[in-house]
């Protein structure tokens, strides 16, 4: 039983070790250590674009239920094939380039975007021993990456020569640029606890028994959780903090003049970067592949899929915010309150259990009061017209 | 109030019509589409669409005289009727050609208002599409005609007062036709 368990639990790892060593009979080592990567390597080319296909099903079909419709269901069981089908009709579709786009960058922008969102799944511990680059830095190298997405969205907006697409341009990297402030912050408690930068050993420091010592568990863990989590849904443009590309407003944003497979570049780039947000929410505060039982990577996924439904059902349920609000949230709110969080963390540090549960919820609940406080909205009494009457 | 309970709430609103999805039916928060080419609606009997003719017996006694009131009402001019002419070149009360051109039909309903003969009734057909151009759709007398019973069918209340109607006609007819029991002359 407990060999059966190991052996699922490791079974990529095992795999890609035979391969290796069937390798190593016959082929000089510098050609194993190459071996090494493209394997890791194609393994996440491969697992990118599959799981942007099934998330953009999964979402269309959640958001399907939570309208009262059934989503796609006709091109194969339960719609299952309805990725592929999508798929033949982008690669179908005609390439239309502006007259007057920068045709260069124009061109580039999709291919930039997909880059990064890629590469973070270099850093993303899959499993146990499952990370395809277990860096030291790995975390801080994720937040280099993520803030690189920003960039070829711009260009795309810019090379379109489009009134839109720069509008949708100009909100994406004030948007983007504001959350990713609070997010590094937020994160900033689970490096401290663990001592460490690399993704893999955050995920170690929280195994205890039976895997179940995560960081939510705890005051600060949740805070950070809950801020990290509304700065990744943003990161990433969805619902409700679309606003680079909010259909009703902007026709697309950004990719208003995409078309084909360009486009699908960029909801590829979108979705597999939802993929990694969560997989990194998850990684930080809820445990990554640690937990009890089930082998590492199905927790892993498990977790993961589990976040991308919140997002769905954030989309499926909120009105998008306006530019204001959503600046005043991401500065006013979210800023302050991952900075009390860090001290919180400090402070659970160094304090005995029990009372630093105490302290923690009462700091918070103050903060908080505080922060909603300061941050009511001014509504103007309602005049009373004397002579009127 | 506490902070984030409207988002809390709007969620849990959403998180409802998802479950429900799964079990409830129509009307109760359930899924509402229709799944068309295996579901239908049930349509309602005054639906109207494209017009047909009414025959009683067999389907070349068809009740219209080709009188033409409905070719000149209807207001595209998608009708059109040549009248039979006997073998003695006498016009006889029925028509040689009546063809309506459904792709021309707007489905106003206004021939079968105007119909002095009960012959021409709106269908509960709509799926007629064709690819062969725009003649493809124009219908003969022959395609047009459908039998009484299946007016009945179709449209029970509607057949129902028509045909009442058209045997207190008859029935007065006949007894216009036997002529009445000499009255007393002053
Ligand atoms: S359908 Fe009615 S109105 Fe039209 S020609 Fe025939 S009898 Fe006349
Ligand atoms: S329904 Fe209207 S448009 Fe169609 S044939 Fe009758 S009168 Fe003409």
């Amino acid at each position: 039983m407990e060999n059966i368990g190991s052996f699922i639990d490791m079974i990529f790892v095992t795999a890609k070790a035979w391969i290796l060593a069937l390798l190593g009979q016959f082929l000089p080592v510098w050609i194993v250590v190459l071996a090494s990567i493209v394997i890791s390597g194609v393994a996440i080319l491969c697992l990118g674009p599959v799981i942007m296909m099934y998330l953009t099903l999964l979402e269309r079909k959640v958001i399907g239920r939570i309208q009262n419709r059934y989503g796609p269901n006709r091109v194969g069981i339960w719609g299952l094939l309805q990725p592929i089908a999508d798929g033949i009709k982008m690669f179908t579709k005609e390439d239309i380039v502006p007259a007057n786009a920068d045709k260069l960058i124009h061109l580039l922008a999709p291919i930039m975007t997909v880059v990064p969102a890629l590469m973070i799944f270099v850093v993303v511990p899959f499993g146990r021993q499952m990370t395809a680059a277990d860096l030291n830095i790995g975390f801080l190298y994720f937040i280099a990456v993520s803030s690189i997405t920003i960039l070829p969205i711009f260009m795309a907006s810019w090379s379109s020569r489009n009134k839109y697409s720069l509008l949708g341009g100009m909100r994406t990297a004030a948007q983007l640029i504001s959350y990713e402030v609070p997010m590094t912050l937020a994160a900033v408690p689970a490096i401290m606890m663990s001592q460490s930068l690399s993704t893999n050993t955050i995920v170690l420091t929280q195994a205890g028994s039976f895997g179940l010592n995560w960081f939510i568990f705890t005051p600060w863990g949740i805070v950070g959780f809950i801020v990290f989590f509304l700065c990744a849904t943003a990161e990433c443009n969805r619902p409700p903090f679309d606003l680079p590309e909010a259909e009703s407003e902007l026709v697309a944003g950004f990719h208003t003049e995409y078309s084909g497979m360009k486009f699908a570049l960029f909801y590829m780039a979108e979705y597999m970067n939802a993929f990694t947000l969560c997989g990194i929410a998850a990684t930080l505060f809820l445990g990554g592949w640690q937990g009890p039982f089930l082998p590492s990577w199905v927790w892993f996924f498990g977790k993961t899929l589990a976040l991308i439904c919140i997002m769905i059902w954030f989309r499926g349920t909120f009105p998008r915010f306006r530019v204001d609000h959503l600046m005043a949230f991401a500065w006013k709110f979210l800023l302050p309150l991952t900075l009390v969080n860090i001290l919180l963390t400090a402070l659970w540090q160094f304090t005995s259990a029990s009372a630093a549960w105490l302290f923690s919820i009462m700091i918070l609940a103050a903060m908080l009061y505080m922060l909603v406080k300061l941050n009511r909205v001014f509504v103007p009494e309602k005049r009373n017209y004397v002579l009127a009457d | 109030m506490i902070f984030g309970a409207g988002v809390f709430k709007g969620m849990m609103v959403t998180l409802k019509n998802f479950l429900t999805s799964y079990y409830r039916d129509r009307d109760n928060g359930g899924i509402f589409t229709v799944q068309y080419p295996e579901e239908r609606e049930k349509l309602a009997e005054n639906y109207r669409n494209l017009p047909f003719l009414v025959y009683d017996g067999a389907p070349d006694q068809i009740r219209c005289v080709a009188c033409g009131i409905c070719e000149r009402e209807c207001p595209p001019k998608c009708i059109h009727i040549e009248m039979a002419t006997d073998a003695a070149g006498k016009p006889a009360r029925k028509p040689a050609v009546f063809d309506i051109d459904y792709s021309l039909c707007m489905n106003c309903g206004i021939c079968e208002e105007v119909c002095p003969f009960d012959s021409i009734y709106m269908d509960h057909t709509f799926e007629i599409t064709s690819q062969a151009g725009p003649r493809s759709l124009i219908r003969g007398k022959e395609a047009l005609a459908r039998s009484n019973d299946y007016f009945r069918k179709i449209r029970p209340a509607m057949a129902a007062a028509v045909d009442q109607k058209r045997k207190t006609a008859e029935d007065k007819k006949k007894a216009a036709a036997t002529p009445p029991p000499p009255q007393e002359i002053k």
